[in-house]
């Protein structure tokens, strides 16, 4: 014990960041643990063994050799979850659901294990509203921009220098999605930490992304290129689906005497997906997405919901999961100084972060998710944004740990301090969200981390929460580069 | 902890809930439209209906009495031609043929042209996909019912539509592109590249609706003879198309030309559906006959034109010589901006070509209704139609005359004194929002001010 104690200790000095080696038991004595599932515990015992959580309790016993952490003014978090995510594929920019609609789409980020796609010239890449790389299409029927078929599982990678970030912000884990087309590929819930892609993977797949790609006309792009054109072209491939269901299980009864269905790539990876994630922004794209959701026959959630304040009764009624967008809307900077701001963007500005207060009163069921709010500082600033608007601690937690397991139907395994769900821990001293706070240890599978204090932190004056956009190099941002390679 | 300004509510003048108010508009002269002026005259409104008109008409005493006296009540003004509300592209013009998309898809009630639409006396439009291409996307009626969802705005009873387009428009796609996105790279075309192609368009897909509808037959045919068939892919794209063929939606056909136009009629017998509308139809005057033989209706401009070459052989006396060959004629915005005051629009067709007032504004009321099938429920003053009225403190048909009243099935969706007693407090709101934003963006910033964030108010600037 007191071995693998001094070996840690000596490692912990050694670097700014640690991924210890991990001893065979750890022992959280104690502590304050916030199980989410249960009520808290203000004095237990934590303890995980090969990657799960072991046993929690005010007497659990700690195994002969296990590494004891003295707990005592220390907090236990189930590790965060993203909601929606591309944390693990390098290069990925999240998905905005506020601009999903009537604005320029991104660029195309080019994960490095997507297959190649055709080169374009400089001028694309740099102008908004240009898809870079698409193969244009002659129409509808060829299907462009779907990757339905893509597997977030495939293009996960622990090489993604973002999962340092993550994890000193005290995640361990993310919804994470592909993210090129319209329908982005089939998602999974991943681990921050591994060996390899195949180590971070815990579950797929959790479902498809859908994002609208709305800009450009005629040249140089194809279909579509408007809100409507997206709709119709995702009704079209339901349509598609069920027709394709139907013909395969027609066939099968009777494969004599009928023609045999073709095999269908996209329409394979719509079937497998137990359920699509529609971006809903603003009032009218919630209704519309709610009652899009409901044509599509298929279990959906929502993300973005900045303007939700207006919808919550809506939401609550359909029954419908809402994942909430971390990257609060600001004030753009350095516009024009004469340019009177919109009275809607004001009030949305204002009342966002009030959604996350009103969804828990209200009863809907509601996660976080990073969407470019990436360090550390950041991440905290954000979610205590939302609770300074009216949401209370114990709820910011279940946004982030549970809820999110719920939405994706993994609670089983993730998402609280629960015995024999997987060792996804976060050792805190102080509250989570408060700016004081340090994470002592962050725990991914069992393996440990310790997050330096300037990824957790930031430099003295970093910018505002919320303000920056994609996922910018640190020196570009001017941030500190501590701790990343 | 941070208290929340308490905004919604106040923003903007919202229609109250519950059952339509019974309303009695007194001593208005009322313009019927189709049953003439009702000088020193009253309408009485139960239940969103119109349900008395005349100089002596009762009231219950519940009834919310507005006092009209010097002023005209109009039906509420229907715009045949307007892509109000459209969020996220006004076309798709990917493809020649977009009958797959819907407009009713994407309606934006949130968007503020609504309002100011309404303000000019407008209750209706008929909300158009772009011209991008020669047959463009479903079109729906929409009643301007400002505060409402966007399922709650759709017309109840109104057939939906389709775009087509002939002409400049859906063939500039086929011109080859050279600008920013396209240096470099060969231009893409986009077939058709000349009004030839267009029609090709129009019949091939009109060839292939005909061959789908016959496919289905054929399944159903089978499935009721008791067979279990794999079913024919369902083809977003041909079925509104086959609604066309069917009687069952209506197409509004965008064109300039006279040639086109007999090519539209052309294929359109050759095919078997009927043009309901010839849109903008700046050339109609030439083939009116052809026009009102066909059936089809002409919903133009009041007096522009020349803004391109197809546009060039127009003239402002369009509307009144198509309307005296037999053609019902409207004229229409197609603009965010015109719609405001189509009113005055419909004044020109006076000035040029002689109509009558009544048949002035016919040309934004009864004409536009029957171009849309709603005569029925809308487009004049009549006992039992829905109470959409707009009530003008001048003549409507002069430039002195301002919109003060607007009813839509009988719920005020419009009132110009009000609008302009909320703009202070609106204003005050706006303000403590900026202030707000300003302190927190400096607190930020350690008392720093930045360019963007330390903006002040002026008085209705983009209030809405």
């Amino acid at each position: 014990m007191k071995y693998s104690h001094a070996l840690a200790a000596v490692a912990l000095l050694a670097a700014p960041f640690l991924r210890a080696a991990v001893p065979t038991a750890v022992a959280i004595k104690d502590a304050h643990v916030v199980t989410v599932s249960g009520a808290d515990l203000p004095k237990a015992t934590v303890v995980l063994r090969n990657g799960l959580i072991e046993n929690v309790g005010p007497n659990a016993t700690i195994p002969a050799g296990a590494w004891v952490i003295d707990g005592n003014g220390l907090t236990v978090y189930p590790g965060f979850i993203d909601g929606l995510s591309t944390w693990g594929i390098p290069g990925a920019i999240p998905a905005p659901a506020g601009r999903a609609a009537g604005a320029a789409a991104p660029t195309q980020p080019q994960a490095p294990a997507q297959p190649p796609t055709p080169q374009t010239t400089t001028e694309e890449q740099i102008s908004e509203g240009m898809e870079a790389a698409q193969a244009r299409s002659r129409g509808p029927e060829s299907r462009p921009q779907t990757y339905s078929f893509e597997r977030a599982a495939d293009l996960v990678t622990p090489t993604d220098n973002r999962l340092e970030a993550a994890r000193a912000a005290g995640f361990t884990s993310a919804a994470t999605f592909p993210n090129r087309g319209i329908v982005e590929g089939l998602g999974a819930i991943i681990d921050l930490s591994g060996d390899s892609g195949r180590d971070m993977v815990v579950a797929q797949p959790i479902g498809q992304q859908i994002l609208f790609r709305v800009g450009g006309f005629g040249g140089g792009r194809g279909f579509p290129s408007s809100l409507m054109g997206n709709i119709s072209y995702i009704r079209q491939l339901y349509l598609d689906l069920d027709q394709y269901k139907q013909a395969k299980q027609i066939y099968a009864a009777s494969p004599n005497g009928n023609k045999r269905p073709e095999y269908d790539h996209d329409l394979e990876g719509l079937a497998e997906s137990p359920r699509i994630l529609l971006p809903a922004d603003q009032e009218q794209q919630i209704d519309r997405m709610i009652a899009f959701g409901q044509e599509l026959k298929t279990p959906f959630v929502l993300y973005g919901m900045h303007e939700a304040f207006k919808r919550v009764d809506q939401i609550q009624q359909s029954n419908v999961p809402a994942l909430i967008s971390l990257k609060w809307p600001v004030a753009q900077r350095d516009t024009d100084p004469t340019d009177v701001p919109n009275y809607r963007d004001l009030v949305i500005r204002e009342q966002a972060p009030a959604v996350a207060g009103m969804f828990a009163k209200a009863g809907v069921k509601f996660a976080f998710y990073s969407d470019g709010v990436d360090t550390a500082p950041d991440l905290k600033r954000a979610v205590k944004k939302a609770i300074d608007a009216g949401l209370s601690r114990a709820d910011a937690v279940r946004a982030l740990t549970l809820n999110v397991a719920e939405i994706y139907g993994v609670a089983d395994r993730l998402g609280s301090v629960e015995k024999g769900k997987i060792a996804n821990v976060v050792v805190t001293k102080g509250d989570a969200f408060d700016d004081k706070t340090t994470i002592e240890y962050v725990f991914v599978d069992g393996t440990v981390y310790q997050p330096s204090k300037e990824l957790q932190q930031g430099p003295p004056n970093g910018g505002a929460p919320g303000t920056r956009r994609g996922n910018p190099t640190p020196a570009a941002d001017g941030m500190t580069d501590g701790g990343r390679n | 902890m941070r208290p929340l300004l308490p905004i919604i509510g106040v923003a903007l003048l919202t229609v109250g809930s519950g059952g339509a108010e019974t309303v009695l508009i007194r001593n208005a002269t009322v313009l019927t439209v189709t049953k003439g002026t009702v000088e020193n005259g009253s309408v009485l409104i139960e239940n969103g209906k119109i349900a008395a008109i005349g100089k002596n008409v009762s009231a219950p005493a519940d009834a919310t009495v507005v006092d009209a006296t010097g002023k005209y009540l109009m039906p509420g003004i229907i715009d045949c031609h307007s892509h109000t509300a459209i969020e996220g592209g006004v076309n798709e013009g990917t493809v020649s043929d977009s009958s797959m998309v819907n407009i009713k898809d994407v309606i934006n009630p949130e968007d503020i042209n609504i309002y100011r639409a309404l303000a000019g006396g407008l209750t209706i439009s008929n909300v158009l996909h772009g011209s991008a291409n020669a047959i463009g996307g479903q079109t729906v009626v929409v009643k301007l019912r400002w505060g409402k969802t966007a399922p709650e705005m759709l017309m109840e009873g109104a057939k939906p539509g389709i775009k087509f387009a002939l002409g400049e428009n859906p063939k500039r796609a086929g011109e080859p592109q050279q600008n920013f996105f396209t240096q470099g790279q060969a231009a893409e075309r986009r077939y058709p590249g000349t009004r030839l192609g267009v029609e090709e368009v129009i019949r091939e897909s009109f060839t292939e609706a005909k061959n789908y509808q016959a496919e289905w037959k054929d399944y159903n045919d089978r499935v009721a003879r008791g067979g279990h068939p794999i079913p024919p892919r369902k083809d977003l794209r041909l079925e509104p198309l086959v609604e066309v063929l069917e009687g069952k939606r209506y197409v509004h056909a965008h064109c300039y030309r006279s040639d086109e136009i007999l090519m539209l009629i052309r294929v359109a017998d050759e095919m078997g559906f009927k043009i309901r509308t010839f849109q903008h139809v700046l050339e109609g005057y030439k083939v009116a006959k052809e026009i009102a033989e066909h059936g089809a209706g002409a919903s133009t401009f009041s007096d522009w034109w020349a803004y391109k070459i197809e546009a060039f052989d127009a003239t402002p006396y369009n509307a009144a010589i198509m309307t005296r060959k037999g053609v019902v004629v409207s004229v229409n915005s197609d603009s965010d901006e015109l719609q405001r005051h189509l009113n005055l629009e419909a004044a020109k067709t006076m000035r040029y070509g002689g109509m009558t007032p009544t048949e002035a504004l016919a040309m934004v009321t009864i004409n536009p209704a029957k171009q849309l099938g709603i005569d029925d429920k809308v487009g004049s003053i009549e006992v039992g139609k829905s109470a959409d009225l707009a009530l003008f403190d001048h003549d409507p048909l002069s430039n002195y005359s301002k919109c003060m009243k607007v009813w839509i099935d009988g719920h005020e969706y419009f009132d110009r004194d009000k609008d302009l007693e909320t703009r202070p407090k609106f204003n005050e709101q706006k303000k403590q929002l900026i202030e707000k934003e300003n302190a927190q963006a400096n607190a930020q910033r350690g008392g720093r001010p930045t360019g963007a964030a330390n903006r002040a108010t002026t008085p209705l600037e983009e209030n809405r």
